[in-house]
């Protein structure tokens, strides 16, 4: 993976649109956020392998990048994007890192299933 | 001002920001029609004790967003139906040809919206952006006066001394009760604020020059950029 080059990324993005697509979505602050004095609160929530379909979708901001997938009658959304990669089977990896290299965030893209 | 257009993505957008500047213009007796992009769907805050799901939230803020207005003096609300955090990804143009249609039926002579790259939420920046490109395609003598809300925190730095400075002390009693009516929003913020015990001094200065004056920048429809990032 390395640093999110924002057009060309928009541009490799538009190549998912308009067909059935694997997608996986992702957020975490890691497990041992909720073990720390001052309260924290681990969160996370991802979903993989689901098949969507979106007509419209692009990577926006000045860094770190925003995603946002238009559906029929719905939304797909990432923020705090950094870093993506083209991986030689097809798939469109896009992921947040923090400052201490933990993952944050991360959204792929998929013409065939993600391994389970 | 007889004619004021607002276009802000957000209920509560309305108030936070130029509610003392839009109480103002209804006194003098302006019209005000408010285009509303969103009903705020993707808020965190639900109230404290947060009574809102985030299945209710749109309907609780819908209501909200009514009782601000009807404090503030707004006489229209248009609620535009777009989703919370989707803004920027819809097409720029296809929005700005829906505001520019109630331009030409409203024919405001000032537009108030978010400055473009300063609004810090990206709905922010993005509705600006189609409000002002709105103004760009219609033709110059027909073209609102445009006060743009800038919010990130090296405005002064960039764009300089706001344009417009509005002292609203004379109409703080309504900004707040409009504040307040954006329950679901202001309850944690304004209990913060009442009780006065505050440790955060850059908070307190935030809060303090919220209550005191709205300021603004006059935007050049023409230098508007050709794509928004
Ligand atoms: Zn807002």
């Amino acid at each position: 993976m390395g640093p999110i080059q924002r057009v060309l990324a928009d541009e490799k993005l538009q190549s998912f649109v308009g067909q059935e697509v694997y997608l996986h979505l992702e957020t975490t602050n890691g497990a041992y956020a909720g073990n720390n004095p001052s309260g924290g609160m681990a969160v996370c929530a991802y979903i993989r392998n689901v098949k969507v379909k979106f007509s419209r979708a692009s990577i926006t901001g000045l860094g770190p990048y925003r995603a946002g997938m238009k559906m029929d009658g719905g939304w797909i959304y990432a923020e705090g994007l950094t870093d993506w990669e083209e991986t030689p089977d097809g798939k469109l990896l896009f992921a947040g890192y923090d400052n201490e290299g933990r993952l944050a965030v991360s959204l792929e893209i998929s013409k065939t299933p993600f391994r389970v | 001002m007889e004619r004021v257009m607002v276009v802000l993505p957000h209920p509560d957008d309305e108030t936070f920001g130029c509610g003392g500047t839009i109480a103002k213009f209804a006194k003098e007796g302006a019209q005000i029609l408010y285009m509303c992009g969103t009903l705020g769907e993707m808020g965190r805050n639900m109230g404290k004790p947060f009574f809102a799901t985030r299945e209710t939230l749109p309907d609780v803020r819908a209501r909200e967003l009514e009782e601000a207005c009807a404090v503030l003096g707004i006489q229209e609300i248009q609620k535009m139906g777009l989703r919370d955090k989707t803004v920027e990804f819809e097409d720029a143009h296809e929005l700005a040809n829906r505001i520019r249609q109630e331009m030409i039926r409203f024919k405001p002579q000032l537009l108030i919206t978010h400055y473009p790259k300063y609004g810090v939420h990206p709905d922010h920046d993005a509705l600006g952006y189609a409000a002002i490109l709105a103004v760009k395609m219609l033709p110059k003598d027909e073209r609102p006066l445009i006060y743009a809300h800038a919010i990130t925190h090296n405005r002064m730095q960039t764009l300089g001394k706001p344009d417009v400075e509005i002292e609203i002390a004379d109409v703080l009693e309504t900004k707040v009760a409009a504040i307040r009516a954006h329950r679901s929003q202001s309850e944690a913020m304004m209990k913060r604020w009442s009780e006065n015990t505050e440790p955060d001094e850059a908070w307190k200065k935030r809060m303090d020059q919220m209550m005191k004056k709205e300021v603004f920048w006059l935007y050049d429809a023409d230098r508007l950029p050709e794509t928004l990032w």
